[in-house]
């Protein structure tokens, strides 16, 4: 890219922002659909979604959610932190963001594999043989979780991507709104996390 | 280059939020504890509309935004609201 098309590049701030917000909108209502097809099971299945969700370890949810609110704020600071001109504290900042949310994954890994080991995945004999509240309640859980999880992994994607051009100065404190974007979908996904969280873990 | 000097809130700012947050995940948790039937969901549901508010408002700056970004958030909520009330209008008085 020559200087002088550096000079001339058109950078629309509010622009970007809202494209950014009008996807995450899309998100919401993806996520939307999901909660409400749980709603209605819940309210058909209660006392079978009630047994059931006591199979879910509220500590393992708990560790996670925590695990999110803090990622969700060292994300938050890196841009502050990049705003101020401190951009090692802010690559910094956004290299713990991404560890948070490997942690968070490998809570989840351990998580699965003991409710797989005990047989309950989708069209599992030991889940079939078991009341239709507790197979829809494990096949909500597998999705929601599952479709949240991968959100976790694509937020990671952005955030290296931003570590990486943070590093390289294409991301700085004059140039920050991809950051900002991308800091955007990661709060988003620890929103949806937030309402997951009562409702597989702590349903009594 | 516009508006590069938008505010987004400091720090202090936001580790004050994430105290808060904690603090109503620990309250959540306690709430489900405490066996309180048909009300245990309403606020569950409460406290994570408060904690998901904190993060929209604070983190993800919603509070320093144009009036714009505030009322075109209102949207993708009223049609959850709309689809969600709906639904369970056709459930309940089936």
């Amino acid at each position: 890219m020559s200087e002088k098309h550096l000079q001339n590049e058109h950078i629309d701030y509010t622009g970007s922002k809202l494209g950014m917000w009008f996807f995450l909108f899309t998100e919401i209502l993806l996520f939307g659909g999901l909660f409400l097809i749980y709603a209605v099971y819940r309210a058909q299945y209660a006392q079978e979604f009630h047994n059931t969700a006591h199979g879910l370890s509220t500590i393992l949810g708990a560790v996670n959610t925590i695990i999110l609110l803090t990622s969700s704020l060292t994300m938050a600071l890196s841009i502050v932190a990049l705003r101020q001109g401190k951009k090692n504290s802010s690559i910094v900042f956004q290299a713990i963001t991404l560890l948070f949310g490997l942690a968070f994954l490998v809570n989840k890994y351990f998580e699965w594999s003991g409710h797989i080991h005990e047989g309950l995945y989708p069209n599992a004999p030991e889940l079939l043989s078991r009341s239709h509240g507790e197979i829809l309640f494990y096949g909500l859980y597998y999705v929601m979780t599952g479709l949240h999880g991968i959100h976790v992994v694509i937020g990671m994607i952005a955030i290296a991507a931003m570590l990486w051009l943070t590093v390289r100065g294409n991301v700085s404190g004059e140039n920050f709104n991809k950051l900002e974007n991308a800091g955007l979908y990661w709060h988003l996904v620890d929103i949806i996390w937030i309402y997951l969280f009562p409702l597989f873990y702590l349903i009594t | 280059m516009e508006e590069q000097n938008v505010h987004i809130g400091s720090a202090k700012t936001y580790v004050a939020v994430w105290l808060a947050l904690l603090a109503l995940t620990a309250i959540t948790i306690t709430v489900a504890t405490m066996h309180l039937g048909t009300f245990s969901t309403l606020t569950a549901l409460l406290i994570a509309s408060i904690k998901a508010s904190l993060v929209l408002w604070f983190f993800m700056h919603l509070k320093y935004e144009k009036k714009l970004f505030k009322f075109l958030f209102l949207i993708p909520i009223a049609t959850l609201t709309v689809m969600i009330g709906l639904t369970f209008f056709d459930i309940w008085y089936r």
